[in-house]
């Protein structure tokens, strides 16, 4: 397994496989999940990213919007990945996440799935799309934090 | 006949690569690259003037004075228009929003209606839109034909006597077709209404000439032409820019004014401009000018109209391309590689060393229309060659879901 994710064509069906078939892609109307509008100024990707966070546990990651392939799959593979984690271990693979993509050494094992998006940097511009859906439940979460410290 | 190896000597940026390709540089539409006399005439001003323009009694400022005015000159020949209808602006959406604000807030009255397309660019909606609900005016889209185009029977149909304004691109900056500019002047005068052309995508590629089309506005950018950034030009008939107010107010444009509050302006066209302008910029779109005019308006769009047919037979002919705009008369090819965002696609030319531009091109009600939330746009200019075409179409080629995503492991 370790091995098989090392391989480009693998890690290409990851990213295709998540954008023709984006996981938690449906909007919830429950008035528990905070949402956020995430858009580019500088590119066409339009996202809303919902998260229900409770007693320190994501419970549930639902996204939708107008994105390419890189914004959606690496977004979907986010869902995934952080749903029914507690927010501590959340923020560790977040952190391991943005490490990755800044080219920095990062843990393998934490990031799963994601790891899929090792080489975005080559393409400078796009490193905004493969951290839009990120970005948004780190904002969540903070939205969170602020309510509970006051 | 361009010599195409003698225009590309002059621009240092064609030297350069991207992700290790020689630069096909494909988005002239968002702006063009600047020849070495361009750069000069920038670093002259610098190194030999520097110093202010209409402000000293000194011989180097006079010498400023001097050139400055000069650079009017030449833009009001490029246009055959005459140098005091010429305003320096920072671009064409600061001219397109000087005669909104400027002349449309002034004169426009409740029940008034301007009209425009879907197919412009922000910067001729937002300011009409703006100057609309301020004054009660209407802003009516004249219909696009199913290709997208403005044709003169749709223009028709919305012109009436209460068409106070009507403003438009004379070529559209998504599909890049030519509007009927001169008829649709001559439709609108004989009702009363002024027409407002943004230049844009329409005065670096073809010959223009105001008096003919009989335009009452006319805005462009100097960096769309091979000029400097921050710079650029409203071009209006005297009277007009004689009866409206400029927005903004001091800085060199008042001719006097005391504490009672009356000011008296200066004429125009320097009523307009206020502060210490962009001066090394001027010179730079005057060299710009020059440069142009000495390899021909009339060349450059015939060669730009060759080069820009023969990478559409070729697109035609692809099935993994969706073609927007094969009948377009600019050098604007719009288009989408099928089953893949437009941004994708766009990364994929870029691995191979191809500048284009994805999005929306500011023009988001056009989009709506195409079915489909964005396109790719390739726009070329006179110093873009045959072999260059030969590499984008051998990529548009090769565009794939696989070749798309390849580039990012």
């Amino acid at each position: 397994m370790a091995s098989m994710m090392h391989d480009p064509m693998v890690l290409r069906q990851i990213i295709m496989d998540h954008y023709e078939y984006p996981r938690n892609h449906e909007l919830s109307k429950d008035e528990s999940y905070r949402q956020i509008h995430m858009a580019s100024e500088s590119c066409i990707d339009d996202i809303y990213v919902q998260a229900k966070i409770e007693n320190g546990k994501i419970e549930d990651i639902r996204f939708d919007g107008v994105a390419c392939t890189i914004a959606t799959s690496s977004t979907s593979i986010m869902s995934e990945l952080l749903k029914g984690k507690s927010m501590a271990d959340a923020d560790e693979i977040i952190h391991e996440y943005f490490q990755m993509i800044d080219g920095q050494s990062y843990n393998e094992e934490l990031l799963e799935e994601a790891i899929a998006f090792q080489s975005v940097g080559k393409q400078a511009n796009r490193i905004k799309c493969a951290t839009i859906g990120w970005n948004a439940i780190k904002a969540l979460m903070e939205e969170v934090r602020g309510l509970d410290g006051q | 006949m361009l010599n195409i190896d003698k225009i590309r000597n002059d621009f240092p940026m064609l030297k350069q690569t991207m992700q290790n390709h020689p630069l096909v540089y494909f988005d002239n539409g968002a702006t063009t690259l600047k020849p070495q006399s361009v750069i000069d005439a920038v670093t002259y001003y610098y190194t030999n003037l520097s110093t202010n323009a209409h402000r000293g009694d000194y011989d180097l400022s006079f010498q400023v004075d001097h050139e400055f005015e000069s650079a009017r000159q030449v833009v009001a020949d490029f246009l055959h228009a005459q140098k005091d209808e010429i305003v320096f602006t920072s671009g064409a959406s600061e001219s397109l929003n000087l005669v909104a604000y400027g002349y449309g807030r002034k004169f426009l009255q409740e029940g008034d209606i301007v009209l425009t397309t879907e197919a412009e660019h922000a910067s001729t909606i937002l300011p009409w839109m703006r100057t609309c609900e301020e004054t009660g005016a209407k802003l009516v889209y004249i219909p696009l034909d199913e290709e997208g185009r403005v044709t003169l029977d749709n223009v028709r149909k919305v012109m009436n006597k209460k068409v106070k304004i009507v403003a438009l691109a004379q070529v559209t900056n998504v599909l890049g077709f030519e509007v009927p500019i001169k008829e649709i002047c001559d439709m609108a005068h004989a009702l009363g209404a002024i027409v407002v052309v943004d230049g844009a995508q329409s005065v670096p590629h073809m010959p223009i000439h105001v008096k003919q089309l009989d335009c009452d506005f006319l805005a462009f950018s100097a960096h769309k032409c091979c000029g400097p950034t921050g710079v650029g030009v409203l071009y209006g008939k005297y009277e007009l820019l004689d009866k409206m107010d400029p927005f903004l107010l001091g800085g060199g444009s008042n001719a006097r004014y005391d504490m009672c509050g009356s000011i008296l302006m200066k004429n125009p066209p320097h009523k307009f401009e206020s502060g210490t302008p962009a001066i090394e910029a001027v010179l730079g779109m005057k060299a710009a000018l020059l440069y142009l005019s000495n390899i021909g308006m009339e060349n450059i769009h015939r060669y730009e109209q060759e080069l820009h047919q023969y990478i559409v037979e070729a697109l035609e002919k692809m099935d993994n391309i969706i073609l927007y705009n094969k009948n377009c008369e600019a050098g604007i090819i719009t288009f989408n590689v099928k089953n893949v965002f437009a941004q994708d696609a766009a990364t994929y030319f870029n691995s191979n060393g191809i500048a284009v531009r994805s999005g929306q091109h500011c023009a988001k009600l056009l989009l709506d229309r195409l079915d489909t939330s964005a396109t790719i746009r390739a726009s070329i200019y006179f110093y873009n060659t045959k072999e260059e075409a030969d590499r984008f179409i051998e990529v548009c080629r090769t565009a794939s879901m696989d070749t798309c995503l390849d580039v990012f492991f």
